[in-house]
């Protein structure tokens, strides 16, 4: 009892044969097809290459297209050959030019004679699996696909919307459930004869012709109707792309391919040298004893389909510019913006730092320079300071921040003075934590030495600026975490959003509380400064109400003693 | 996209296929061994000026990795790099003494050559002070990526440029003949890049860097382009319109994913900044043959007076691609 080889090649006749007779060797009688596609004088040489085995069958000759009938046909052609040929032949392996048996031959001959009435077919039910490409899942049995998907795809998905605009259905012939899988499998001679002997061959192959890559679902349905013992997996490591294209193999995935434990892979690049040195040799060197772990290969090709599909959150790069929207993060980790904190206290920055353990900039948007934290003029990443490459770009100057500081989080100031054309871009950022003291820009007015006048009118602004950007941050596209207070609530219990605020930015704060408080600026007079402002015309509302007479946290004594917070 | 606006791109690369018809005129083939080049051969095309240093490394790189065959542009060189190419078994030469500029930075001589020698062909174009970096690229040859991306359907590969310098003064450490130049400029700028799409040809527009940061702060709309597009399965109808920046039929231009994910890209090593830049610069400015009248290398040279190191304590120095794609700045995509 054998096992005979079903080969499907197209191209790199030369690996083919050298992989034939690789098979061959061991004692494996082989019919191979070749597509109709190979012309006629390579088609001759090959066969004329591989005449000195004994063992080796070429069958009739099909047009094979991806995720046509073709595959099938010669499938069945093929198979029909070598049940005839070869009569000691048990089990029957479908594989192509392209792939490459990983163990040596003797152990799928043992595996096999162990198993003799096991099919070893993936065969699933297509409401269960979530492998589609084109999105047709069960309409590729209901729906008719006369046009390549390949080479007339306009027809292709034409064609289709035509048969689900008019509601048309083909019926499933009788007695048959629609499965699907991959298209390697290994059958046992009484399953295949069954098959391709059905009385109702024809029914089921005229059916099969018009359904959706046949290939997936010929064999793999009837298999089903006949075989006593379905393994539903696949003996041929093969793992495909978002697309539907199987991943191929390189020379680099050698210690991969040894630790796969699979029969044979595919689909290997035919230059790959040291794959096919490696596994064409005699079995004492064909697969040296490592221990096995099939799972590694399966990360890895997961991976690249996800970095495919989703990319790496946060990351614009030449590879990766997501429109509006499908961006899977604005930034690639969290981080937090404070509105007025700074102003209101005097050492807030080295503060927080301290109590968090994160890096803490001044004002990143800064009209004069990105104020990086410690005064320095490069950051991470080597990101300048300088505003008018910051305002080039400030999305990008964010993202890249956040970016190149990954593993660290990030806090930064904001202001009114400050560049406003990122806001909208933080607010709608998920990993945002906002939290706004409106109004708290007027202390630094208040203690600054300028003419009145010349504060009234700043004042105007900034309050309008601020303005629209609260206004932003309470729209309902907003996904930030915000917090808004005006400057007269916090000031009244300002040890508790402090203490939410630093709870959330990180777990690792111990959880007694903070050891150390701010220090609050001196706002002895800010409720007269808010009233001189008033008088000229313009009216401080952002703040809160702040009572004129009597100035707000009336201080016992001349300086306010830091407390601690139990 | 309207009818109007397609057909303008239309008669857009019509024109620059008239011109590259033109130019070509100017081309005196020196050694024509284009006879050799076989069906599936990868091609480098090449213009070039006085870099007879560079070119030992630069020809030996591009062999390694699997280039077949060079053609390469000789614009005037007086160092002979000329006599050099000339006696290279693998590189077929063509001499000129027109102006570079007025071939759109020998833009119109290369889509001229890709043209007629490259159809058919994966093409790659490269100047002999960059070097392409991709995926995989120290364990497979560039015909396993163009094998990829033929299986994949893709018809361009994007690299976006990086500038390597090294760390001190340009000028300190010379740069000797075969010598790897990353070797010398082996820093670059990690995470400083910005990106904007290009409405009209569909390609981004990629600034920042080392030059951004250093000799355009407060003028960085001057910054130079570092969005490439190096390899290309040729088509006689393809023609690059800025450098290898962008491409028509704008399809080639859309080597990124707009929908979250990433498409694999690579990276162009840009050795420019060598001990040999400064002369060269002052050259450059004199010459006046490069793109705005050479300002960028009037900034060069003034900026670099003051301050000849490119270097911050945020450079990244360069291992390998792996690295890079660690940092963000290519991807594997789905190649596995």
């Amino acid at each position: 009892m054998s096992v005979g080889i079903v080969m499907l090649v197209h191209t790199a006749l030369g690996r083919a044969e050298q992989v034939a007779r690789h098979w061959s060797a061991a004692g494996c009688p082989l019919v191979i097809h070749a597509d109709v596609s190979v012309p006629r004088q390579t088609y001759n040489a090959f066969v004329k290459a591989l005449s000195d085995l004994p063992n080796v069958r070429f069958s009739k000759r099909h047009r094979c297209e991806w995720g046509t009938w073709g595959l099938v046909a010669a499938s069945q052609s093929a198979s029909q050959m070598m049940l005839d040929s070869f009569p000691d032949v048990r089990h029957v392996y479908l594989a192509s030019g392209s792939c490459l048996p990983l163990r040596p031959v003797e152990e799928l001959i043992d595996y096999l004679e162990n198993r003799p009435h096991t099919d070893f077919i993936e065969s699933a039910t297509t409401a269960d699996v979530p492998w589609t490409i084109g999105g047709l899942d069960s309409e590729r049995f209901t729906l008719r696909f006369p046009f390549s998907w390949r080479k007339h795809r306009y027809l292709f998905d034409k064609y289709v919307s035509i048969q689900r605009a008019l509601g048309m259905k083909r019926r499933i012939p009788g007695g048959i459930v629609p499965h699907m899988g991959s298209q390697w499998w290994c059958l046992t001679r009484q399953t295949l004869s069954a098959i391709l002997s059905d009385p109702e061959r024809a029914t089921f192959d005229r059916y099969f012709s018009k359904v959706w890559i046949p290939d997936e679902s010929y064999f793999q349905t009837l298999a089903r109707q006949y075989s006593r013992q379905i393994e539903s997996r696949s003996l041929t490591l093969s793992k495909f792309d978002y697309q539907g294209k199987p991943h191929i193999f390189y020379d680099d995935h050698l210690q991969l391919l040894r630790r796969s434990d699979c029969f044979v892979a595919r689909k290997i690049w035919p230059h790959a040298n040291r794959l096919y040195d490696a596994f064409l040799t005699d079995a004492a060197h064909a697969m040296k004893k490592t221990e096995p772990n099939p799972g590694k290969i399966d990360r890895i090709f997961a991976k690249a389909v996800e970095r495919r599909t989703r990319g790496r959150p946060g990351l614009y790069m030449q590879s990766r510019f997501p429109v509006e929207t499908r961006e899977n993060g604005l930034t690639s980790a969290q981080y937090s913006v404070f509105q007025g904190f700074s102003a209101l206290f005097e050492n807030f920055e080295s503060w927080l730092a301290r109590a968090t353990g994160t890096r803490v900039h001044g004002h990143l948007f800064a009209p004069e320079r990105a104020e990086f934290c410690d005064g320095q003029t490069v950051m991470n990443g080597a990101l300048s300071d300088s505003a008018a490459l910051r305002d080039y770009n400030p999305r990008a100057f964010l993202a890249s921040l956040i970016w190149n500081t990954r593993g660290e989080r990030q806090c930064f100031q904001f202001g009114p003075r400050d560049n406003q054309a990122v806001n909208w871009d933080i607010a709608k950022d998920p990993n945002a934590q906002i939290s706004v003291i409106s109004g708290a820009w007027a202390v630094p007015l208040f203690k600054s030495n300028q003419n009145f006048s010349d504060i009234r009118r700043e004042a105007a602004r900034l309050q309008q600026i601020e303005s629209k950007h609260l206004e932003i941050l309470r729209s309902s596209w907003t996904k930030a975490r915000v917090r808004i207070w005006t400057m007269a609530e916090f000031i009244e219990a300002p040890m508790e959003p402090l203490q939410t605020i630093i709870d959330e930015i990180g777990p690792q704060q111990n959880m007694r509380g903070l050891a150390e408080v701010p220090k609050m600026a001196d706002l002895t007079g800010f409720g007269q400064f808010l009233q001189n402002l008033k008088n000229q015309g313009m009216h401080p509302y952002l703040m809160g109400n702040f009572p004129v007479a009597r100035d707000p946290m009336e201080p016992p004594g001349n300086k306010r003693k830091p407390y601690l917070v139990r | 996209m309207s009818i109007v606006q397609s057909y303008r791109m239309r008669l857009q690369r019509k024109h620059a296929k008239a011109r590259a018809f033109r130019k070509h005129f100017s081309l005196r083939p020196v050694v024509d061994r284009t006879g050799h080049i076989k069906p599936g051969h990868i091609l480098l095309f090449s213009t070039l000026r006085d870099e007879h240093i560079r070119l030992p490394y630069f020809l030996n790189y591009y062999r390694d990795m699997g280039v077949d065959h060079f053609l390469i542009v000789d614009n005037d060189s007086t160092d002979g790099s000329g006599d050099y190419l000339a006696d290279q078994p693998d590189v077929s030469l063509w001499h000129t003494r027109a102006s570079y500029k007025r071939a759109r930075y020998g833009v119109d001589w290369l889509n001229w050559l890709q043209a007629r020698y490259g159809h058919g062909h994966w093409t790659l174009v490269v100047d002999p002070d960059e070097l392409f970096v991709y995926p995989f690229c120290d364990t497979r040859p560039i015909r396993a990526l163009t094998d990829w991306l033929d299986g994949s359907n893709v018809r361009s590969f994007g690299a976006m440029l990086l500038d390597m310098y090294p760390k001190g003064r340009l000028d300190a450490v010379p740069y000797r003949r075969g010598q790897d130049p990353i070797e010398i400029a082996s820093w670059f700028d990690p995470g400083n890049y910005m990106i904007s799409k290009n409405r009209k040809y569909g390609n981004l527009w990629i600034q920042g860097g080392p030059r951004a940061r250093v000799f355009f702060p407060e003028s960085p709309k001057k910054a130079p382009a570092l969005n490439k597009i190096p390899l290309v399965k040729w088509n006689r109808r393809n023609t690059y319109i800025s450098s290898t920046h962008m491409l028509l039929p704008r399809g080639l231009n859309l080597v990124y994913d707009e929908w979250g994910g990433e498409t694999a890209s690579g990276v162009l090593l840009h050795a420019k900044f060598l001990d040999t830049f400064t002369h060269k610069a002052k050259e450059e400015m004199q010459r006046k043959q490069h793109y705005r009248a050479s300002l960028e290398y009037k900034a060069y040279v003034e900026n670099l007076r003051e301050t000849p190191d490119l270097w911050c304590k945020w450079s990244e120095k360069y291992i390998n691609w792996r690295q890079l794609e660690i940092l963000g700045l290519m991807s594997k995509g789905n190649w596995a």
